[in-house]
């Protein structure tokens, strides 16, 4: 563990209102501190959010410039700021913007020192604010002042809300020379649901369901999310089988997912072939999925306490069915790739990440990956079932679109496998315990890292002692993704950026909220 | 050589299945909606165009599952365009977020007439789980006419199918 993030903990307190990991309530000075570590590159962000009177920092001992055999552990570090002001992280570290932005939008509060104090998910449109009833909306939409760029023959290509395909919208404004990207800058936000307000006094079963709906595509990683973090919040034991169930789960809907990632950025290099072959080897998933569970994408599925649909002993033959199917089928698809040269000539070079952007910016899931970095919450911190499960984490160098796809091939190999073990080491018994009732008044927090196919995706959750959710906050791993598209498509042909984009598949709605 | 093999598939039998039966809950909502002079208009394409209008993104997952091998949407003359300008119909998703609305709202009058209007989704129909936030609308029907809703979460391919296939049957 690094020195500067053991320092951290060191002051922090353990298992009071927070679980599993360790809080620190900073004054000023020690908020200040924390940023500083994280411009020293000592440890990563994991999480930066706010709730009426504070704003809670998360952060994590992995893998930075500095850190020694980094843990994965998390530290929460909270302010309280009555007077909604607080000193900015993002002055000092550059990837802490958007999201102190968001902090600003939905709490109305004030980050002092903020770089970039325009709007983000707040487009005007509001009626009023989450926490903040009655405040003012920002400026419309239409007046959101987009950075100056300035130089002979440039111009200017706004893209979206609306896009060309079946995707999510947001905007794109390109600005070219010629052909060649010299920037682009993103704006989002059009998505935004006001997930956080609505989890606010909800059950336990609505929210779930909410957070299984934070990212559609992720629905069982947001719901284990949602189901640990509620777990270690009481304090409740999940039966040895649902934990088996859920691998199981999030291991076919990461192959689902990549599967229909390989295809669509092949598609998108006009080689059409390999759509056609991963859409039916991803729709045997989700039929799969549907014969075993129930529902195609597997919502609502993983619930608090376990799950909510045990695997029978037909189940269990559909499923290796399946596996048998795919481990036949992928090799080709692989090869075929492999051996396709005017389709290489798309992938290889093209959307380059280096590995110090995608470090500073704590980068996870395959595009992180695919640039150097290991890292997978399954591993770092880890978590049941996977620290019984032997498996490595599929790295790349490249950092190109090449890579990225081939780290995707080689993460539905090690998924298939970890279906395997699951299905030989899964217990008989049964697959859902009642979550535990509070022993007081005091309300219970819970802090959950869970990788889902995009990366790794954070959770924080408070309940009441009655067992509804007072507050929550989901951050995908798009947050530290998104910024970097900007960076990769620097000096790339127009034409190029469904490429870079396919290749990153951000969640629109995971980031907007 | 390669492609060749990789086009093998074309030796064994088709992944296709047959059409479900048009949905009768989508031929009774639009019994009496589309005119007769309109129908004839279409003839028996459709072209779409899908507006995701603040989805969660689980519906764009399944109505992309349309155009594989075994949904193959494009059989019955349905096909998805890029613009809304080519389109009959707009396939709408979401709860439609206020930060969606104007967009929206610019695609459909984008959309030459007559076009008709699908909301996908238990989001689209009321704004399913999202209904009652200070962020969304609460359905398509808020913000422009809807001729035809399909209700699940997300509606499964199968019933997009019936329900566009009754769209379809409704204005030949
Ligand atoms: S209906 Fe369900 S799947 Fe579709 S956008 Fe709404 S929550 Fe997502």
């Amino acid at each position: 563990m690094g020195r500067t993030f053991a320092a951290l903990i060191g002051r922090a307190t353990r298992g009071t209102d927070l679980r599993p990991w360790p809080r620190l309530h900073a004054d000023v000075e020690g908020w200040l501190r924390a940023a500083g570590g994280l411009r020293d590159g000592a440890y990563g962000l994991a999480g930066y959010w706010g709730e009426p009177g504070r704003v809670n920092l998360a952060l994590i001992d992995i893998p930075t410039e500095t850190a020694e055999a980094p843990t994965g552990g998390l530290c929460l570090v909270s302010l309280d700021c009555p007077a909604g002001r607080f000193p900015s992280v993002g002055a000092v570290f550059p990837p802490a913007i958007r999201l102190e932005r968001t902090i600003c939008d939905l709490h109305g509060m004030r980050a002092d020192g903020n770089p970039d104090p325009r709007p983000w998910l707040d487009h005007g449109c509001w009626r009023a604010r989450e926490g903040m009833p009655g405040a003012a909306p920002a400026g419309r939409a239409t007046d959101y002042p987009f950075l100056p760029v300035e130089g002979e023959s440039l111009h200017r290509i706004p893209v979206g809300p609306v896009h060309a395909g079946i995707i999510e919208p947001g905007h794109f404004r390109f600005t070219c020379s010629g052909e060649t990207v010299v920037r682009l800058e993103e704006r989002l936000g059009y998505v935004h649901k006001g997930i956080e307000g609505l989890m606010a006094g909800a059950s336990l079963e609505r929210a779930a369901h909410l957070a299984g709906r934070v990212s559609g595509d992720s629905t069982v990683a947001y719901a284990l999310a949602f189901a640990q973090a509620v777990e270690a919040a009481t304090q409740t034991v999940v039966p040895e089988r649902a934990v088996w169930l859920r691998a199981l789960m999030a291991e076919l809907e990461r192959i689902a997912n990549h599967l229909g990632d390989i295809g669509a950025i092949c598609n998108d290099a006009a080689f059409s072939i390999m759509l056609a072959h991963c859409g039916v080897l991803r729709e045997r998933v989700l039929r799969a999925a549907a014969l075993c569970f129930g529902h195609r994408l597997m919502m609502d599925k993983v619930i608090p306490g376990g799950v909510a649909a045990d695997l029978t002993t037909d189940g269990r033959a559909v499923i290796e069915g399946l596996l048998a199917e795919v481990r036949a089928r992928l090799p080709e698809l692989a090869g075929l790739y492999d051996k396709t040269t005017s389709l290489q000539d798309r992938t290889v070079g093209t959307g380059h990440l280096r590995p110090d952007l995608a470090r500073r910016f704590g980068c996870g899931g395959v595009i992180g990956r695919a640039s150097g970095r290991a890292v997978d919450a399954r591993r770092l911190p880890g978590y049941p079932p996977y620290d019984q499960l032997p498996f490595d984490i599929p790295v790349a160098e490249a950092g190109d679109v090449d890579a990225r796809v081939r780290v995707r091939f080689a993460e539905v190999v090690k998924s298939l496998s970890l279906i395997t073990h699951a299905l030989a080491r899964m217990p008989a018994g049964p697959v859902l315990a009642t979550i535990s009732p509070s022993d007081g008044d005091q309300p219970a927090e819970g802090l959950a890292l869970v990788e889902g196919f995009r990366g790794d995706i954070l959770l924080w959750v408070r309940l009441r002692p009655d067992r509804t959710v007072d507050r929550c906050h989901a951050r995908d791993p798009s947050w530290f993704q998104w910024p970097l598209l900007e960076a990769v498509i620097e000096g790339n042909i127009v034409a190029d950026f469904p490429l870079c984009n396919k290749s990153f598949n951000c969640s629109y709605s995971g980031h907007d909220l | 050589m390669r492609i060749i093999r990789h086009l093998r598939t074309l030796l064994d039998a088709p992944l296709t299945e047959a059409a479900p039966p048009a949905a009768d809950a989508a031929l009774a909502e639009l019994a009496g909606q589309v005119d007769a002079a309109a129908r004839q208009r279409l003839g028996r394409s459709l072209s779409i165009r899908e507006v995701d209008a603040g989805s969660c993104n689980g519906c764009e997952l399944e109505i992309h599952a349309l155009n594989n091998a075994f949904y193959d949407i494009e059989r019955f003359g349905i096909r998805f365009v890029a613009s809304p300008r080519h389109a009959d119909v707009l396939l709408v998703t979401g709860p439609v977020t206020r930060n969606m609305r104007e967009a929206l709202e610019r695609t459909y009058v984008a959309t030459p007439s007559p076009k008709w209007v699908v909301a996908v989704g238990d989001c689209a129909v009321d704004g399913g789980l999202f209904a009652g936030s200070y962020a969304v609308e609460g359905g398509v029907a808020a913000v422009i006419p809807v001729d035809l809703h399909i209700r699940g979460c997300p509606p499964t391919p199968t019933q997009l199918l019936a329900g566009l296939l009754a769209l379809l049957g409704s204005s030949r």
